[in-house]
Parts: C-alpha cells; structure tokens; sequence
C-alpha cells in the first residue's frame, strides 16, 4: 500500500507542477490576470505541501532537500528516464 | 541559475523496445527542429530582449524546453534500452550504435549530428520572436508527423502532451511580440531594431 500513496503523491506533484508551469507563462504575458493570480496561489500551496510531503516520507525531489545523514541518497532513487517498466 | 527537479514533465513509462521510432524520434532531441535548438535559441535570446516580461517568458520558455529534452531522451533511452546486437542489425540501428552504443547522442533522424546552425539569436526583438513563433509551428509539424507513424500509446501519449506545449508556446510568443510593438512609438515603428536604436546611416 505503500508504494501505491507513494505513486499517487508523486503523481499529484506531477500534475500540479504542471499547473504551475502552464499558468506561469500566461502569467508572463497577462501579468494582472486576476483569476489566473488566485489559480497559481492555490495550486502553488497543495504543490508545496505535496513536495513536502513526499521528501520527508519517501526521497529528495530536488537536491537542495536531501538530508545528509548516513549517506548522500540523491543517487538511490531511480532517474526519472528510466520510466516504471523495468 | 539552474536547479534540477527529480522527476519527467510528463511521465515516460514504454514497456517495448523499438530502435525505428527511436531513430526518427531522436530527430526531437538533437534535430533542426528538436528541443536542444529551442532551449538554446531562447536562453541565447533573452539578454537582448529590450521588454523585461518578455525576457522572463524566454527564460521560462527556454527552462521548459530543457525539460522537454529529457523526455525525448527518455523516450529514445527506454525505445533503444537493452536491445541486443541481432535486433540493432533487424531493427536498422546499426549505423547509430557502431558511433554511440546505446547512449543518447543529439542528432536529426538523418543523422547529422546537433548544429548551432538550427537557431539564430538575432539581437532584434521583433526578428527572434518571428523566429521563436515559426520554430514552435516547425516542432509541432515534425510531431504531427511522428504520430503518423507511431500506433503505440505508451509512445504516443508523452509525444502528444510535447506536440500540445508547441501550440501553447507559439500562442505565448505571439502574446510577447504584441509587447514588443506596443512598445515601440512614431519614432520607430517598425523602423529600426528596438534593441540596437540607432539609425542606418553611417555617421
């Protein structure tokens, strides 16, 4: 069951990153856009708890994040282009 | 700066192996279309980008294409990965694997090799952002074309999602280059190069 929250958390970061990437470049463009301003601040806040969620439970998604303890885990973790099909 | 995020824009999970569609789809990585040339024609453009929030949409634009690159890679990584040398020779691979094994290397599907040539950065707002709008609708051709000889949707579906962001970025430029001329005057309308405002006679 683990794995699944794991998957389903990472996956939300997914999405919700994409949000934020999509709405950043009409912001670029449409700078007072009321509803796109308000639209990035709530998805930006569910964003960040998410991140945060998943480095403390699971793994650094940015290395600026990775707790040094026993040993540097950045590299333990899968790269992301090696996909899920093994 | 740059920081590096852990994880695809869009994921990339293909359980098959097929070394003919990485070889045209390499053709997105390292081509004259490919999202090597649109990251650096549009991190190159921004310092002479006289509007401000236009050279922040290049550089967004440009981080983008960066992670658009990785997912082609990934595609041609997983399309190519442990393919044995009897498929490299069925599957029409040999000439790229005798060069660069099975690592990723930018190239057009032709196999030339990633120029500088593919892009320019003019020092011209109103020049790059023509540019920037026709190299979107160059992508977004090239990936209609992909798709029209891919049928499987663990490939499909990353190639659509990158085919999609084309649209958006030309809609965006086109945005961009709307403030460019609102910025410009009677004084040179279309006259002179808004970055380099000096006229064209030798003084």
């Amino acid at each position: 069951m683990a794995d699944t929250d794991k998957y389903q958390l990472f996956h939300f970061i997914i999405a919700t990153s994409f949000v934020l990437d999509d709405l950043r470049l009409f912001l670029d463009t449409h700078p007072t856009e009321m509803v796109a301003l308000e639209y990035f601040q709530s998805v930006q806040t569910v964003r960040n708890e998410a991140v945060q969620k998943y480095t403390n439970y699971y793994a650094p998604i940015c290395s600026y994040n990775v707790a040094p303890s026993d040993d540097w885990s950045w590299g333990n973790e899968p790269w992301p282009w090696e996909g899920e099909c093994k | 700066m740059w920081t590096y995020e852990k994880r695809l824009q869009h994921p990339v999970n293909i359980s098959e192996t097929n070394a003919k569609l990485a070889k045209v789809i390499i053709s997105q990585f390292g081509g004259p279309d490919g999202e090597l040339a649109a990251s650096q024609r549009y991190l190159s453009q921004r310092y002479s980008m006289s509007n401000r929030r236009v050279a922040g949409l290049l550089t967004d634009i440009g981080t983008e294409e960066l992670s658009h690159m990785e997912m082609v890679s990934a595609i041609v990584h997983q399309l190519t990965k442990n393919l044995t040398p009897k498929e490299i020779m069925d599957q029409g691979f040999a000439e790229y694997y005798v060069d660069h094994t099975l690592g990723v290397y930018p190239i057009a599907a032709s196999g030339s090799p990633f120029t500088a040539t593919y892009f320019q950065s003019k020092g011209d707002p109103i020049t790059d952002l023509c540019e920037d709008m026709a190299a979107e609708q160059k992508a977004r051709t090239t990936y209609d074309n992909i798709l029209r000889l891919v049928d499987n949707q663990e490939v499909r579906d990353p190639i659509k999602f990158l085919r999609e962001r084309e649209i958006v970025h030309f809609q965006r430029f086109g945005e961009a280059l709307r403030m460019i001329q609102d910025d410009l005057d009677s004084k040179n309308f279309y006259a002179f190069n808004p970055s380099f405002p000096c006229d064209m006679n030798v003084k």
